[in-house]
């Protein structure tokens, strides 16, 4: 039996709920009853799947990395390739699941928050393919960042609104989302790109992301005969982590979620928000969050534009706090040298997102023995991080 | 029927009530005692004291501003409190209501929150991201404490109007229009109707906040609600005088902040 959580208050444990204006309740409501009617409904969740078979390109592979296993000398190393997915990352699972939810409900505008832009590329791709106006709030500082992706959004017909306020991050992108939302919520759809926000899209989204570990467990099943020892994914919102760790709640298999430790935990450089943070609300979401002693919430830091948010969804909160799931934090150096030894060793260049879930899970690797295994989710590819990489690579290649 | 007069008896009438939102800090502890002070002058029957947030999801750009000059001024939750007994001390008799966001108020604890807003005489609380499902807990010990839990309706509210309706405090905050709040140029019939069909629901002070920026506006309110609540307007008087202030013109900038106010409600 998998977990019941959230409860009817849309809360998991002590963390979940909605605190939200007044204004967007009514939204919410609308939503929560509109998904729980289409989730229920037999043809919204068998085209949902056609269009992650036939426009996304899943199931992704179950690639076993040999040449890697073989040189850090201890379990066996299996890769989830959520790289291969349409638009290069998980972020497609959910965009493509709220965008028909969008559409069943008569909404024909949708708008997004983007930190890295994978969000924003994923949510720009379903409004073309699915006609529907798109505007995604991005903040200045990421859009510097990750000019790339800009691009493809706005060649995908995108509207990219350029977010001031704070440090220009996924934090006030979202923020703004919101207050956006507020204004427009009578024909606007709010697609959310992490298990993050009011009840209930913690749940929406980890829903939609779920096919991550339902695959996950069928192929390695296939491959292996029994489960992986342990399963390791990056966590900044959390929302490929939720989807790999979700059918696996149950199991014995070990669950590893991958914080981002920038500069360090003991640094004020980081986005390690469970190892570091504190309970409080953030986004509409009683959660754990990096924040001041008087309530005001801290600028996070990390190296990738994906992990530099200050909270976390509420069920990777909850998951924490009893202890279900073990969360580690990773440095930016060592992201980067996982990283470069995926890429020489199997030939795969993740997002610098995922290589905090390689990290982690190399350590741990040379210490188990040859006949345990492990499942990694590579949540995205790099190319998107290209600009980043070759400040620190280029030297040496 | 509107009989109570809340705010522990110091809310002395229940109609045409004027009730001005300044952020706690902008610019300085100081000028928000004076500022106050001319609000008091030119009317107000309740004063709202926002509490400064580094993330306000109701707020639009002009109370962001506020907001963040006040935290660059050092505001907190725990200091905004503790500004009302200096308040008190200039001569602000008015009832204070404290408008903050809910983060702030969990990392102090509910019961030292509440022990906060008692030992400082504040008499009224206003939340406005602790919709009616999440508030139990507050409302409940607002009701021990005597302090009044303002509740908002928003015109989407629909089925829920009755229900908070049915427990709102000190007064009912309507808000005006879908978004955050912010000047606007028009005042729609839709909402005039909304007024009137959360007032059949409200043994308490109806109060309309949210786009209030002018004269007009708060002239139509009042025929039909029993208050008007004005929070970016006053923040932009407020702004308009930054300069004023920084060459240290502060009786210039009381004056023209009283002017404004005055122009805006009179």
């Amino acid at each position: 039996m998998l977990q019941v959580f959230p409860d009817f208050k849309g809360r998991y444990g002590d963390f979940g709920g909605k605190y939200v204006p007044e204004t967007l309740m009514g939204p919410l409501q609308e939503l929560e009853e509109s998904l729980d009617e289409a989730m229920s409904d037999p043809d919204f969740l068998k085209e949902y799947h056609h269009v992650l078979k036939e426009y996304a390109g899943r199931p992704t592979s179950l690639s076993y990395a040999d040449k890697l296993s073989g040189h850090l000398g201890g379990a066996k190393i299996y890769l989830k390739r959520e790289d291969l997915n349409h638009t290069g990352a998980h972020k497609l699972n959910n965009a493509i699941g709220q965008a028909l939810l969008a559409k069943r409900m008569g909404k024909e505008k949708i708008i997004a928050e983007t930190g890295a832009g994978q969000h924003g590329v994923a949510s720009a791709t379903v409004a073309a393919k699915f006609g529907l106006k798109c505007k995604v709030f991005m903040g200045e500082e990421d859009i510097r960042r990750q000019e790339l992706n800009v691009f493809r959004m706005k060649l995908l017909g995108a509207d990219v609104v350029s977010v001031s306020s704070g440090n220009g991050t996924l934090k006030d992108a979202t923020n703004e989302a919101i207050r956006y939302w507020v204004a427009n919520c009578e024909d606007h759809f709010y697609l959310i790109g992490s298990v993050v926000g009011p009840h209930p899209y913690p749940r929406m989204v980890r829903d939609f992301q779920r096919v991550i570990g339902d695959e996950s467990r069928k192929q390695f099943l296939e491959v292996e005969n029994e489960l992986p020892d342990r399963i390791y994914a990056c966590v900044g919102g959390g929302s490929n982590a939720m989807g790999i760790f979700y059918p696996f709640l149950d199991d014995a298999s070990e669950l590893v979620g991958v914080e981002a430790a920038g500069k360090g935990i003991d640094t004020p450089e980081h986005a390690a928000t469970l190892s570091k943070g504190t309970p409080g609300v953030i986004h509409g979401s009683m959660t754990y969050l990096m924040q001041d002693e008087n309530g005001q919430i801290t600028e996070p830091y990390s190296i990738s534009a994906g992990l530099d948010y200050p909270g976390i969804g509420p069920e990777h909160a909850h998951l924490f706090k009893t202890k279900k799931v073990r969360y580690e934090a990773i440095t930016d150096e060592e992201a980067l040298g996982a990283l470069k030894l995926l890429t020489e060793k199997e030939g795969i260049i993740p997002a610098i997102e995922s290589a905090h879930a390689l990290a982690q899970a190399f350590k741990e690797a040379g210490n188990m023995s040859a006949d345990q295994t492990i499942l990694i989710n590579l949540s995205g590819r790099g190319d998107k991080d290209m600009a980043t990489l070759m400040e620190h690579f280029q030297e040496e290649v | 029927m509107l009989t109570k007069t809340p705010f522990q008896g110091k809310l002395t009438k229940t109609k045409n009530l004027f009730i001005p939102f300044i952020v706690a800090g902008d610019p300085t502890p100081e000028y928000t005692i004076q500022f106050a002070l001319r609000l008091q002058a030119e009317g107000a029957d309740v004063l709202e004291l926002g509490v400064p947030y580094s993330d306000p999801l109701a707020d639009g750009p002009t109370i962001q501003r506020a907001a963040k000059r006040a935290l660059n001024a050092g505001m907190s939750l725990r200091k905004a409190i503790e500004l009302v007994p200096e308040l008190r001390k200039h001569g602000v008799e008015i009832p204070i209501v404290i408008f903050t966001y809910y983060n702030p108020v969990l990392q102090i604890g509910h019961d030292e929150f509440f022990k906060l807003l008692d030992n400082n005489g504040v008499e009224g609380l206003l939340i406005p991201d602790l919709p009616y499902e999440e508030s139990e807990e507050i409302r409940e010990q607002s009701e021990q404490a005597d302090i009044e839990f303002i509740s908002l309706v928003a015109p989407n509210s629909d089925q829920r109007i009755k229900q908070i309706a049915e427990h709102a405090k000190g007064f009912l905050y309507c808000v005006s229009a879908l978004g955050v709040t912010g000047e606007r140029k028009e005042m729609s019939e839709e909402t005039l109707s909304f007024i009137e069909k959360v007032k059949e629901h409200s043994s308490v002070p109806v109060a309309v906040g949210f786009g209030i920026s002018t004269n007009e506006h708060v002239k139509l309110v009042r025929e039909h609600a029993d208050g008007v609540i004005v929070g970016s307007k006053i923040i932009r008087l407020i702004e308009d005088e930054l300069n004023h202030i920084e060459n240290g013109e502060g009786d210039k900038a009381l004056g023209n902040f009283s002017e404004g106010v005055n122009s805006l409600v009179q």
